[in-house]
């Protein structure tokens, strides 16, 4: 599946690695409002929180259709977290950043060494 | 495209009607669920909406070439694809000829978190593809409430839901949405409030330990539809709305008349017997021998090489088989010669409905010409006076639309009551009440016909005697006192008759032997008379010769001597007349 997708991935994973930690997929429709706020949200994310050591693919589900379907995509944005495992899913233009970071679980190398 | 379900009205646009291709629902409805918009299907669980759904795409595809996107968002496809295969529906068939599309959708609240503002474009552009790779003309969405539970924003889930359904419209889709039926709503979630131009109640009910189902259209804008409870059933070939048949009465009727199977019961009937595809009902108390006449109507119809049916409500079929044999008719040879089929079924074995079902496939399958239900009144078990009339009146019309003729037999309770068949017999055409007449120690039956549409018919009670041979009917003897005399008191009535008669005849033979003798005596009399008188003429004609013969000799002797002196006087005259000159 994962081949699939980046042969079709609109934008290029943005590497900082040779194999990142974090590989995250956002599903958006278009270039709605919502969409590039998705895109924009998610991007200051990660460089706030797993800078360099996460790609994100892009996926505008208006080329590729049928990818709503094999991906289970129901509403958009959807940001998938492919890597680490396990799955998540958080659904919204992301500008919740608490509700964000907590349902992409972004923060595992802080919230680790306090346990 | 379009199709129009009536053409006669063709300035005003009429609401299009999509064909739901499933059995009974487009009579209910008037041709079918409007084309293009959505309809709600509602109830409780287990209540068969899923399989509605599935029925109204497979039927779609398969009769009327219409494309069909089914989106689950409970069941997997695998899943679905079994639940249905028992009803011959073949999904993954379907989906190879890409001809149908299942999309399940796993949404799971605990998988998904709400970060904001959303969309459910998602759900939109997975429909659109999915409707354009089939080009479908029907979409099922079930159950979309499950997005309520997966999602937390409701003013964004309603907002969305609208603008589906809008856009479904857009789409030109006729869209069927399921939905789990509420406490004091249709549906959970009011999923009503989107989806308002048909609504559709599925309910299942348990009435005296008996499940039915049952069916409803709520609403229907823009178009007249049925609005009762309609029962329904899911047999092995899917959903099955009743009435399955046309629900006016326009049945083509035969005027062909056949035998009952018992001769004086046919010439009871002015013509000799029943209007073919006529139905005929026989009441009468336990033991009266309704399922022996039955048996002989069967009898008759094999005769003819007609094929039956006989639905045996209370005996197992060798049972009803070996009963009549006692009375000489031979039922097993006509099962085994393909003209009859026994059917027997305990009637609280399962609801009215599917005893229907069972009925109607059987006369689908076998396809009689005459069909016996015996008896009716153990139907009363299965279901309310009222569904068990109501499914009667579907069976009949069904059996009259296709000129089944039907017998059926009903108990009644307690002589000369008619209750509890009152219902039944005005459905009925003949009417035939059979009665116990219990007199001087013993009990005997009664024949009477109450009615025969169409026909006349006897008013006269007849005796019923079941001989070796079958059924008699004897004609009953009417007491001085007006009261019937049947059994022994007929035998007895008929025993004084017969003397009464045998003296008459000996009396007859009697005065008739006087009679001739007396015409011997008398003609005797008149021949010795005839040959005295003979006799006498003969004596009397020579004495009449002698004396003609007498008086002429006298006449000419006298002659004689007349004219002797006649000239001798001439002479005188002549001497005197010269005398006197001289």
């Amino acid at each position: 599946m994962t081949t699939a997708f980046k042969a079709r991935a609109t934008s290029r994973p943005v590497r900082a690695k040779p194999s990142p930690e974090w590989e995250l997929r956002l599903y958006v429709a278009g270039q709605s409002p919502q969409s590039m706020a998705a895109v924009a949200n998610l991007r200051a994310l990660c460089e706030a929180h797993v800078s360099g050591r996460y790609t994100i693919e892009i996926i505008d589900l208006f080329k590729t259709p049928h990818l709503s379907r094999e991906d289970q995509i129901v509403a958009v944005p959807t940001v998938v977290r492919k890597l680490p495992p396990p799955m998540k899913k958080v659904i919204g233009n992301l500008s919740n950043t608490e509700l964000a970071l907590v349902g992409l679980q972004l923060r595992p190398a802080l919230s680790r060494p306090r346990d | 495209m379009r199709r129009q379900p009536k053409p006669t009205t063709p300035r005003t646009p009429v609401l299009a009607k999509c064909p739901s291709g499933i059995r009974g629902l487009d009579a209910v409805t008037g041709g079918g669920l409007p084309r293009g918009r959505p309809t709600l299907v509602c109830g409780g669980s287990g209540c068969g909406k899923t399989l509605f759904g599935m029925e109204f795409l497979v039927r779609g595809i398969e009769e009327h070439g219409e494309p069909g996107v089914f989106m689950c968002f409970e069941e997997r496809e695998r899943e679905l694809s079994q639940n249905v295969s028992s009803l011959g529906f073949d999904l993954p068939g379907l989906i190879r000829e890409h001809k149908l599309i299942i999309d399940p959708v796993k949404i799971e609240r605990a998988d998904i978190a709400e970060t904001g503002d959303y969309s459910l474009d998602g759900l939109f552009i997975r429909l659109g593809a999915a409707i354009q790779a089939v080009g479908a003309k029907r979409v099922v969405l079930d159950t979309i409430e499950t997005l309520f539970g997966a999602l937390s924003n409701l003013g964004i889930l309603r907002a969305e839901l609208r603008r589906l359904f809008e856009w479904l419209k857009d789409q030109g889709v006729t869209t069927l949405v399921t939905g789990e039926r509420g406490d004091r709503t249709l549906t959970r979630q009011g999923l009503e409030e989107y989806v308002s131009d048909c609504v559709v109640v599925l309910d299942q009910r348990i009435t005296d330990q008996i499940a039915t189902r049952r069916l409803r259209i709520v609403k229907y804008r823009g178009s007249s539809h049925g609005s009762n409870e309609y029962p329904f059933l899911i047999d092995e070939n899917g959903f099955c709305v009743l009435p399955i048949t046309d629900i006016n009465l326009n049945y083509k009727v035969s005027t062909e008349i056949v035998s009952t199977g018992i001769p004086k019961l046919d010439a009871m009937f002015s013509g000799g017997g029943y209007y073919r595809g006529s139905t005929l009902l026989i009441t009468g108390s336990a033991g009266t021998g309704k399922t022996s006449i039955a048996s002989h109507f069967v009898d008759a119809a094999c005769r003819r090489g007609e094929r039956c049916v006989f639905f045996a409500l209370e005996e197992s079929p060798d049972q009803v088989a070996r009963n009549m044999r006692s009375i000489g008719l031979d039922l097993s040879r006509w099962v085994s010669v393909g003209l009859l089929r026994l059917v027997a079924f305990r009637p609280t074995s399962a609801g009215l409905e599917s005893h229907l079902n069972n009925m109607l496939k059987a006369v689908e399958e076998f396809k009689p010409h005459v069909v016996i239900i015996d008896p009716l009144s153990s139907l009363d078990s299965a279901g309310t006076s009222i569904d068990v009339r109501s499914m009667l009146m579907r069976v009949i019309d069904l059996f009259k639309a296709r000129t089944i003729s039907t017998m059926c037999t009903s108990l009644t309770v307690g002589e000369g009551s008619d209750a509890g068949v009152t219902g039944v017999s005005s459905l009925m055409d003949s009417w035939v009440v059979l009665h116990n007449v219990e007199a001087g120690g013993e009990r005997t039956r009664t024949l009477r016909i109450m009615k025969s549409r169409g026909r006349k018919h006897s008013n006269q009670a007849r005796e019923l005697v079941m001989t070796d041979k079958g059924i008699d009917l004897v004609d009953v003897f009417v007491g001085p006192d007006g009261t019937i005399l049947v059994g022994s008191a007929r035998t007895s009535q008929e025993q004084i008759d017969r003397a009464a008669a045998l003296s008459a005849q000996q009396d007859i033979r009697r005065k008739k032997a006087h009679l001739l003798r007396r015409r011997k005596s008398i003609e005797a009399q008149i021949a010795q008379l005839q040959a005295e008188l003979a006799a006498e003429a003969e004596d009397m004609g020579l004495e009449i010769c002698e004396d003609e013969a007498n008086s002429l000799g006298r006449t000419a002797t006298r002659a004689a001597l007349a004219a002797e002196r006649e000239s001798a006087g001439r002479q005188a005259v002549a001497a005197q007349t010269n005398g006197g000159k001289r």
